[in-house]
């Protein structure tokens, strides 16, 4: 036994050595491959995304950064007690939270009625579909140019809807260049119907994959349609009503190219700047040149959207069902 | 609660547009079922058994005919007014609640006077899960339990209610074959204990045969024939249902009756007094073939297959297209190497059917 061992540990040992060290090399190439594999969206993820980040931070800490001499006099928190003091941004989070915390409620329970709708209705209902999507494969300026149409006082018209005020009696408003409430309800208007034929779309495939025979199964049993509404319907599409609602949140405070479609540029003087409008002019806009407070509001944006989908995340635990 | 089928009928509009006719789903049915028994509703797939049972349920109107619940008309009544449990094939669990709430969804639809105290609920829902034997199970979710203990769970929620009828749709499609034989006892036990009226839905002869107090055959939308199961084994109306039921299945001969006597192929197997000399369709069931050396019915031999208790013999005979199947006793078994064996018929377990209609001609 032992003899054979040995000739055989003499005779192949070179063998046994080198297929060793193969072993290993095959192990260490079976390390390294997912990391090749994910090389290519590293790279991209780290130049853009990673570096950009920690470059913000740094930026936004740097006090009395002057981007032509490219130095700064030291390190510290004031850049974020300026932007917080600024009436400029402090205007542009009070529309950012007024335009979130009505447009996203607002369009997701308007798209969640007419998907109920969609889904309930037989005939034409393909045709309902393709109209209620159309604003989605619709170019936001040929949308901003109808809002025009519909919202702006020119010299020759008052607006459509202006039309329709005065038809009814009311006095003529200026959704554009009058008051904060009428421009922040234009503001809205748009929104809501921007992000509207997205959540349509996703409720309706929702609502459609839910398993015919569960309401077939509530209604032997007479469950009344409020009730199949509430504790069947309802759960069973929480996941996409979750998924829109954590979305529609980012996305509305990221919102930004929609207010310069209806008020122009200066969104300061129209008084309706967003947060990342606020970034953008400390950035490029007549008072740009200013990245560190471009940074500090960047970083307070993020923080906030942090917190609102932690709040989001938190809430969802108890309410929806994966299944 | 007896149920009563008056010429019950459901059409379809034709989902191809130039075909104008309409397809019927269920032509005419007319049959009373029982109080308090189990019936089996078996046929194809697509004949027309699950639009019956939707029709009986509520879930879908008949075109015509009426539905009657003992003395109650229930046609126009919409389902939850109709006092029905149901079970679908895919069971239809609440797959967000667990199968407490499962089991109490119906009880908390109640309205006014019906309706119940928690307590009330809680006891009502505890005895059906016993029912079932799945009250240890009571805070799962049906994606944590087995494709047996889902379908235990869908029948405890439509007993919670104290259905006067108890429809099951397929109720054992979906599971393994050795859970479907136990959960079919089951089914049987609870059908017993409540005494529920109760109909069920299947594809499979031998299941509907083995717990049903009576069987409906149905091809293509038209009841064929409904009653015992042994009885509508063994005493087919027409050449569907024989085939439909039995395991292994009937086997069926090009047959002619000439001077009183049947004929299959050149071999003379039965006389058959009183009827005229014309080509008859014949079906002998596999446990009709008795094996005898002095048998009139010479076939070759193609293979036996040993199943324990009885033996299968795979045989041909010129006047089958296909093999045929006899159930023989283990003593009888043909010699080994033998290329033919004999056998004499069983003349109850022989029946003739006109080769057109495939009616049954009767002695």
């Amino acid at each position: 036994m032992s003899a054979q061992n040995g000739n055989a540990a003499g005779g192949d040992g070179k063998r046994a050595v080198s297929t060793r060290t193969e072993v290993r090399r095959h192990a260490v190439l079976s390390q390294i491959k997912p990391w090749l594999y994910l090389l290519p969206a590293l790279i991209f993820l780290g130049i853009f995304m990673v570096y950009p980040l920690f470059d913000v931070l740094i930026y936004s800490v740097e006090e009395g950064y002057n981007s032509a001499s490219q130095t700064y006099f030291g390190i510290g928190g004031y850049n974020y007690a300026y932007v917080l003091r600024d009436p400029f941004f402090l205007q542009a989070l009070k529309n950012t939270f007024i335009l979130v915390i009505i447009t996203v409620p607002v369009s997701t329970g308007i798209a969640l009625l007419i998907s109920l709708g969609l889904h309930s209705i037989g005939r034409l209902k393909e045709l309902f579909q393709t109209i209620f999507f159309l604003p989605y494969v619709t170019n936001t300026l040929a949308v901003g140019l109808v809002f025009m149409i519909l919202f702006k006082k020119t010299p020759y018209s008052d607006g459509f809807m202006n039309l329709l005020i005065t038809a009814v009696g009311g006095t003529a408003v200026d959704f554009i260049d009058g008051p904060y409430w009428a421009k922040m309800f234009v503001m809205c208007f748009y929104t809501v119907w921007v992000v509207l034929p997205f959540k349509i779309l996703i409720l309706t495939s929702a609502l459609a994959s839910v398993d015919e025979n569960l309401y077939k199964a509530a209604r032997v049993d007479g469950t009344s349609s409020f009730r199949i509404f509430t504790r069947i319907t309802l759960p069973m599409i929480s996941p996409m009503i979750f998924y829109l609602i954590i979305t529609g949140f980012i996305g509305a405070f990221k919102a930004y190219s929609d207010e310069v479609a209806i008020f122009g540029t200066d969104l300061n003087a129209a008084g309706m700047n967003t947060i990342v409008g606020y970034v953008y002019d400390m950035l490029y806009g007549d008072s740009g040149g200013y990245p560190s407070y471009a940074a500090a509001a960047a970083l307070i944006l993020f923080a906030i959207v942090l917190t609102i989908t932690c709040i989001n995340l938190l809430i969802s635990r108890k309410n929806v069902h994966y299944t | 609660m007896k149920i009563v089928l008056e010429h019950l009928t459901k059409r379809y509009p034709n989902l191809n547009r130039k075909i104008r006719t309409d397809v019927i789903a269920v032509n005419d049915f007319t049959f009373e079922i029982p109080d308090g028994k189990l019936i089996g509703l078996l046929g194809p797939s697509g004949c027309g058994k699950s639009t019956t049972l939707n029709m009986i349920c509520g879930l879908e109107a008949p075109t015509s005919g009426r539905i009657w619940f003992g003395e109650e008309d229930v046609t126009d009544l919409p389902a939850e007014r109709r006092g029905v449990g149901m079970v679908f094939q895919s069971y239809a669990l609440y797959p967000h609640l667990t199968v407490r709430q499962n089991i109490m969804f119906p009880l908390e639809n109640l309205k006014g006077a019906d309706r119940l105290t928690k307590q009330e609920m809680e006891a009502r829902v505890l005895e059906a899960a016993k029912m079932v034997q799945i009250d240890q199970l009571m805070d799962r979710k049906p994606s944590e339990m087995s494709g047996g203990q889902q379908q235990r769970v869908a029948i405890a929620r439509a007993l919670v209610k104290m259905p006067r009828v108890l429809l099951l749709d397929e109720p054992l499609s979906n599971l393994d074959a050795r859970l479907r034989l136990q959960t079919r006892e089951e089914i049987r036990r609870i059908q017993r204990e409540t005494g529920i009226t109760t109909i069920f839905v299947t594809h499979d002869q031998e299941e509907a045969m083995s717990i049903s107090d009576m069987i409906v055959v149905m091809e293509a939308g038209v009841l064929n024939q409904i009653g015992k199961p042994q009885e509508v084994y063994d005493d087919p109306v027409n050449l569907f249902v024989a085939k439909f039921l039995g395991t292994p299945p009937i086997s069926v001969f090009e047959g002619k009756v000439k001077g009183g006597r049947l004929y299959l192929g050149q071999d003379c197997v039965m006389d058959v007094p009183g009827l005229p000399d014309r080509t008859v369709t014949v079906g002998v069931r596999p446990e009709g073939f008795d094996p005898d050396p002095q048998g009139t019915m010479t076939c070759g031999l193609r293979a036996v297959e040993v199943m324990g208790r009885d033996t299968s013999i795979v045989a041909e005979h010129p006047a089958c297209p296909v093999p045929i199947r006899a159930i023989i006793s283990t003593e009888d078994l043909p010699e080994e190497g033998a290329a033919t064996v004999r056998f004499r018929l069983k003349p109850a377990k022989v029946h003739l059917f006109d080769p057109g209609t495939g009616e049954r001609i009767r002695l």
